[in-house]
């Protein structure tokens, strides 16, 4: 299945893509799975969203979709369905922060 | 035809500015990298189209960009920085442990003698070295490990490693400086580490003796007489002769000895600039005057250096990394400000002009003299 992500606007400019990107995930969209997917179709964005290691996210970054703050949940958890049927984007924001 | 190819980093993007042998006329191209915080950019002194660049955000973190064409392309290469092994605990601003983590690249020193060997100097303090031209990481965790690593204190900006000197007579020899911890030498490559301390004196550490503590702002050598480093300490302007064995104070007649940049004449190993700045708290030159000043001793007897420098209602600060010398044979001072200026001097110091005036504030300059 292709899961549509809406990129940030930094992260658009270092992958030297556009606005919104499509990655193929084969089995079962969670939140890690996509990001797996990004980082190997842009390797360029390898820490920019999660720690190389940990995985875990970075603190101003923020997942939305449907309406919903996903950041808190697990990484493991199914993607909500429109996103996996592609009618809606998964966003990857940079979080407000500053004045 | 010769010219002169200047590197600016600054808070929001990175420009290069380009002029011929005179200086006088520039070709201004950037912002690279706009809205990102490039802490430094540097080009290998083998391969001058070589420059890498430090790109971070607190956002997305940190990005290093490589150019082989001399600043007009760049590509993303590697940003990952391990500690090496457990990476364990330095010391808190509040005395407590706290562990080590990676938050950015604060320096970046390409190999003297090979384009794809590249050292950077990050935050939470240590040294990283690159053997394939950027693209992975190896960190030289000798100097974290070497024992006083969970004394070491950041100091306001951070527990940085800032400073990153190479000795061209002898390939096993670097020094680093990290605040708030000292400088450091090792004479092995980077395997085992060394603190040199000895003779500094910071009244904000209650041991002068202490073998760490010190804030070292900066370190600068003249090619020529790698033995022989100047220091600008948080305050004090400070000479070895040894090679960082022991150091002795030579801040003579500067109206404050606390600053950020130092910078050694590139024909001339005993005349040095400094840039001072009123204090720690007041992070601007003393009576509103922008004065880069001048030994031609070697330390101790200071001239301001003023003609072209705004002497009247003044308040920027001039930044560690962003002060250079190029290598024209009439030698170039350039240095940039945190109010968005970069100045040149085309006469070793005597005349001063604004390449740029509205910059966005200027973190690092480098200046690469071009055949």
């Amino acid at each position: 299945m292709l899961i549509r992500v809406v990129l940030p606007t930094h992260l658009r400019a270092l992958a030297q893509a556009g606005a919104e990107v499509s990655v193929a995930v084969t089995t079962d969209a969670t939140l890690r799975r996509v990001l797996d997917a990004i980082e190997a179709q842009y390797p360029m964005l390898r820490g920019t969203i999660r720690d190389h290691v940990t995985h875990k996210r970075r603190a101003f970054v923020r997942f939305y979709a449907c309406e919903r703050d996903l950041s808190h949940d697990s990484p493991d958890d199914a993607l909500p369905a429109r996103v996996v049927s592609g009618e809606e984007p998964l966003l990857v924001v940079g979080a407000m922060a500053g004045g | 035809m010769s010219g002169v190819r200047v590197l600016v980093g600054t808070r929001k993007g990175a420009f290069v500015l380009t002029s011929d042998g005179d200086r006088k006329q520039w070709a201004v191209d950037g912002p690279h990298f706009p809205g990102w915080e490039i802490y430094h950019m540097k080009a290998s002194p083998v391969d001058p189209d070589r420059i890498y660049a430090s790109q971070s955000s607190g956002w997305f973190g940190q990005i290093i960009q490589r150019s082989d064409d001399g600043g007009k392309t760049w590509t993303p290469v590697g940003n990952e920085f391990t500690y090496d092994g457990d990476a364990g605990t330095h010391m808190w601003y509040d005395g407590t442990p706290h562990p080590w983590e990676f938050k950015r690249v604060w320096h970046l020193e390409p190999s003297l003698t090979d384009r794809d060997i590249v050292y950077a100097g990050v935050e939470d303090a240590a040294l990283f070295k690159s053997t394939d031209g950027g693209l992975t990481w190896k960190e030289l965790s000798g100097l974290r490990t070497h024992g006083s690593g969970p004394q070491w204190q950041p100091g306001a900006g951070g527990l940085c490693l800032h400073t990153i000197v190479l000795d061209p007579s002898n390939e096993q020899r670097i020094y680093i400086a990290i605040s708030a911890a000292g400088a450091f030498r090792t004479d092995d490559g980077g395997e085992t580490w060394t603190p040199i301390n000895k003779g500094l004196r910071s009244g904000e550490i209650p041991d002068q003796d202490s073998e760490v503590g010190h804030c070292v702002h900066r370190i600068a050598m003249h090619p020529s007489h790698p033995d022989r480093l100047f220091m600008q300490k948080h305050w004090d302007v400070m000479r070895s002769d040894n090679a960082g064995d022991q150091w002795h104070e030579v801040s003579g007649n500067l109206p404050t000895d606390f600053g950020f940049p130092i910078a050694v004449h590139a024909h001339e190993p005993e005349t040095v600039y400094v840039v001072p700045i009123t204090s720690d708290s007041h992070h601007f030159p003393p009576e509103g005057k922008l004065r880069v000043y001048r030994s031609r001793t070697g330390g101790n007897h200071w001239e301001a250096l003023t003609d072209g420098l705004p002497q009247s209602d003044c308040y920027v600060n001039v930044l560690r990394d962003a002060m250079a010398v190029d290598t024209m044979e009439s030698c170039g001072v350039y240095f940039g400000t945190s109010g968005g200026q970069v100045y040149v001097s085309s006469d070793s110091g005597d005349h001063w002009t604004a390449i740029v005036h509205d910059l966005p504030p200027v973190m690092s300059v480098e200046v690469q003299t071009l055949a």
